[in-house]
């Protein structure tokens, strides 16, 4: 504590602050040539480029195995020694990956925090929740007993639990599931991040509860102007909350855009697939359109365009060239070698620009 | 259309013990009618705990109820591991959520779609059950060469589709499925979607569908009952209850699904938590939760009854404000 005296609270001396970055660098939170690898080496996150402004709320969509939650976990370095990131995560335009643990550790629920899909595994189940809360207080704020209860009650009370000073005093497992994701997101918030990450936090909820976190961290945000990442493979519920999607596949980013234009008009044939595999509530009942095969395994991704196997407009040069994120349209980027050709799944939303053309939607 | 499967007032109770010692009823299914012709779907929705589960176990014979009759084909379905109970599973198929948790792990994928030709002692011998399976193996879109293969070395929906194969390789009536599809991946999840709806046109099976998610429900169902704590709320055709829902409840599960550009506005965000089925709310048990309860809706039990449109309504409310209203 007294080394870090004097020094913004959460950001400790650390050699990178001369990083060319530091200053320039308007996003919050960068990911710069981002390579996650497991023993063997298999990548299982490759060349990531991603960035969240301040206040910015970007959702993370995929499929399981994309490398969605794993980025992020790795990012934090929360994934044990056997598995090797490359690239930079910038915090501010600072490298936090060459922190030390201990500095890094400030970094974790001080500037960044984090939740998870399922909170009765996250909460410590023998402390009480006092007790954790209070813990996280006296850790990232230096708050200590009285101040540190006043504090935790005005968390809960933040996150809608009511009856705070019989609930500080009880476990994890005298609480519901949606409840003890509000204690998680009570934690969370008790370090006062600049972002949070949200790794399917609704997930193991029913679908009333569901509704009700996502408000809970709609109203949140709208009063600290805490940026989010939101990870989920629900492109309703990313899509509900948040400003930007990115669109995760077999280790990449393959599209990031507005989330209006994301759905409205995407562009990568894989971001077209996944909307037109989805099932409504609203319009017509019309048969889905499924992607053709499945996820490639990560021992086992094409070299080309990982999608190219299961693309209807797949060409051999896909098969040998890796695509890199390109503008497709204002603020769209996707990667893919055939941007611009029409429409690949018969049911999915029409870029704008392709609309008008005749031969538009193959049979 | 002839109805197959006919459930009258059905309801499973447990004994329980709560954290004082007390001794209480938790009543999992509490008087549950509904119909089902052959070749048709009904869905089931509703939140964990609400009973879908154990509706589709009482429906199967693989709970005894503790009220209520279940009719199938003509002939009553008990819970008694009899010879008719056996030969009842000939006709009636249930389909798990994890199809990894529900195949052996240690024997062949193609053996496990033949064992129940096996058990029942159908088809001449070992040869023509091989064929049999292997051509479920084709209708469900496995490659045979993947007949010899362990379930581990399959992907997550090849599993189901094997799972789908062997449930119907006795050529059931019914297929009861809970939650087949919540563990797949989205591009999955259409493939066998899609899949189970080919399967249906061609060998004419009836699915109870269960599933907490309501647009896959919209889907594949031809009807959709909710379900809240033991009991049918709600149930009419899925494009009349999800536009147009009588129920409050229903209403707040529609709001309630993530839609995209939609936007906060009229979004109904229910307070608290389903109750404890132990502690089920007097009157109707949805009251407590409900923004539109009056006085009445705490001290009586709704019955579930026909409104305006055909379809059926436990509220108070319901006929009051018929479905027109709220649209």
């Amino acid at each position: 504590m007294s080394r870090l005296s004097g020094q913004t609270p959460g950001w400790p001396q650390d050699p990178a602050s001369d990083h060319p970055a530091a200053k320039s660098d308007p996003a919050l939170l960068r990911l710069h040539d981002f390579t996650v690898s497991l023993p063997g080496p298999v990548p299982i996150v490759r060349g990531l480029e991603l960035s969240v402004g301040r206040g910015e709320a970007l959702g993370i969509v995929g499929e399981s195995g994309c490398g969605k939650s794993v980025t992020w976990l790795a990012a934090l370095r929360l994934l044990g020694r056997n598995v090797t990131t490359g690239g930079e995560v910038l915090l501010e335009g600072r490298d936090i990956g060459r922190l030390s643990e201990r500095d890094l550790a400030r970094v974790r629920g001080g500037r960044i925090a984090l939740i998870f899909q399922d909170p009765s595994s996250a909460l410590n189940p023998v402390q009480r929740i006092g007790t954790q809360l209070t813990d996280v207080l006296c850790q990232h704020r230096g708050l200590g007993g009285e101040a540190a209860r006043r504090e935790a009650l005005r968390l809960l009370d933040r996150v809608g639990i009511a009856d705070g000073p019989r609930r500080l005093r009880q476990y994890p497992h005298e609480f519901s599931g949606g409840m003890n994701q509000r204690v998680m997101i009570a934690l969370a918030l008790a370090g006062e991040p600049d972002v949070l990450v949200a790794d399917e936090p609704t997930t193991a909820l029913d679908a009333t509860i569901q509704a009700q976190v996502l408000d809970l961290i709609r109203d949140i945000r709208r009063e600290t102007g805490m940026a989010l990442i939101l990870i989920s493979h629900d492109i309703g519920v990313v899509g509900d909350l948040c400003d930007r999607i990115a669109v995760m596949y077999a280790g990449r980013i393959v599209e990031t855009a507005a989330t209006r234009d994301l759905l409205t008009r995407p562009r990568h044939p894989y971001t077209q697939g996944l909307l037109a595999a989805l099932p409504t509530l609203d319009g017509p009942r019309r048969r889905l359109t499924p992607i053709p095969g499945t996820v490639p395994a990560p021992a086992a991704i094409p070299p080309g365009c990982a999608f190219a196997p299961r693309c209807p407009i797949a060409i051999s040069r896909c098969e040998r060239e890796l695509p890199e994120l390109t503008l497709a349209a204002q603020d769209q980027r996707a990667a893919c070698l055939r941007l611009g050709e029409p429409v690949a799944f018969p049911g999915a939303p029409v870029p704008a620009a392709l609309a008008s053309e005749p031969a538009g939607v193959p049979a | 259309m002839t109805v197959l499967l006919d459930v009258r007032d059905l309801a499973r109770a447990y004994p329980v013990s709560t954290a004082g010692g007390v001794r209480r009823t938790l009543h999992a299914v509490d008087g549950v009618s509904f119909s089902l012709e052959r070749g048709r779907t009904l869905g089931i929705v509703g939140e964990s705990g609400c009973g879908k589960s154990t509706t589709a176990k009482l429906t199967l014979g693989l709970l005894p109820a503790t009220r209520g009759q279940i009719t199938f084909e003509g002939s009553p379905v008990t819970a008694e591991r009899d010879r008719h109970w056996r030969a009842l599973r000939r006709r009636m198929q249930i389909v798990h959520q994890d199809p990894l948790a529900a195949l052996d792990r240690r024997l062949p994928v193609g053996q496990q779609v033949m064992e129940p030709l096996v058990i029942h002692g159908l088809e001449a011998n070992a040869g023509a059950q091989r064929q049999k399976a292997l051509a479920l193996f084709d209708a469900v879109g496995l490659r045979p060469d993947l007949f010899e293969r362990f379930p581990h070395e399959l992907s997550g929906g090849q599993r189901q589709r094997v799972v789908l194969a062997r449930a119907l390789v006795l050529d059931p009536a019914l297929l009861v499925c809970d939650e087949p599809i919540s563990a797949l991946d989205v591009s999955v999840a259409a493939q066998v979607i899609n899949l189970m709806q080919d399967l249906q046109m061609r060998f004419g099976t009836a699915y109870l569908f269960i599933s907490h998610d309501l647009k896959v429900v919209r889907q594949v169902a031809d009807e959709v009952a909710v379900m809240y704590l033991g009991r049918i709320v709600e149930q009419g055709p899925p494009d009349a209850l999800f536009h147009a829902p009588a129920h409050p409840y229903t209403e707040a599960l529609v709001s309630a699904v993530p839609t995209p550009l939609r936007g906060t506005q009229g979004r109904i965000i229910l307070k608290g938590d389903p109750p404890n089925p132990v502690d089920r709310p007097s009157g109707c048990a949805f009251h407590p939760r409900c923004p539109r309860a009056v006085a009445r809706c705490r001290d009586e039990a709704p019955a579930l009854k026909r409104v305006a449109d055909g379809r059926l309504g436990a509220c108070h409310l319901v006929a009051d404000a018929p479905a027109a209203a709220v649209a």
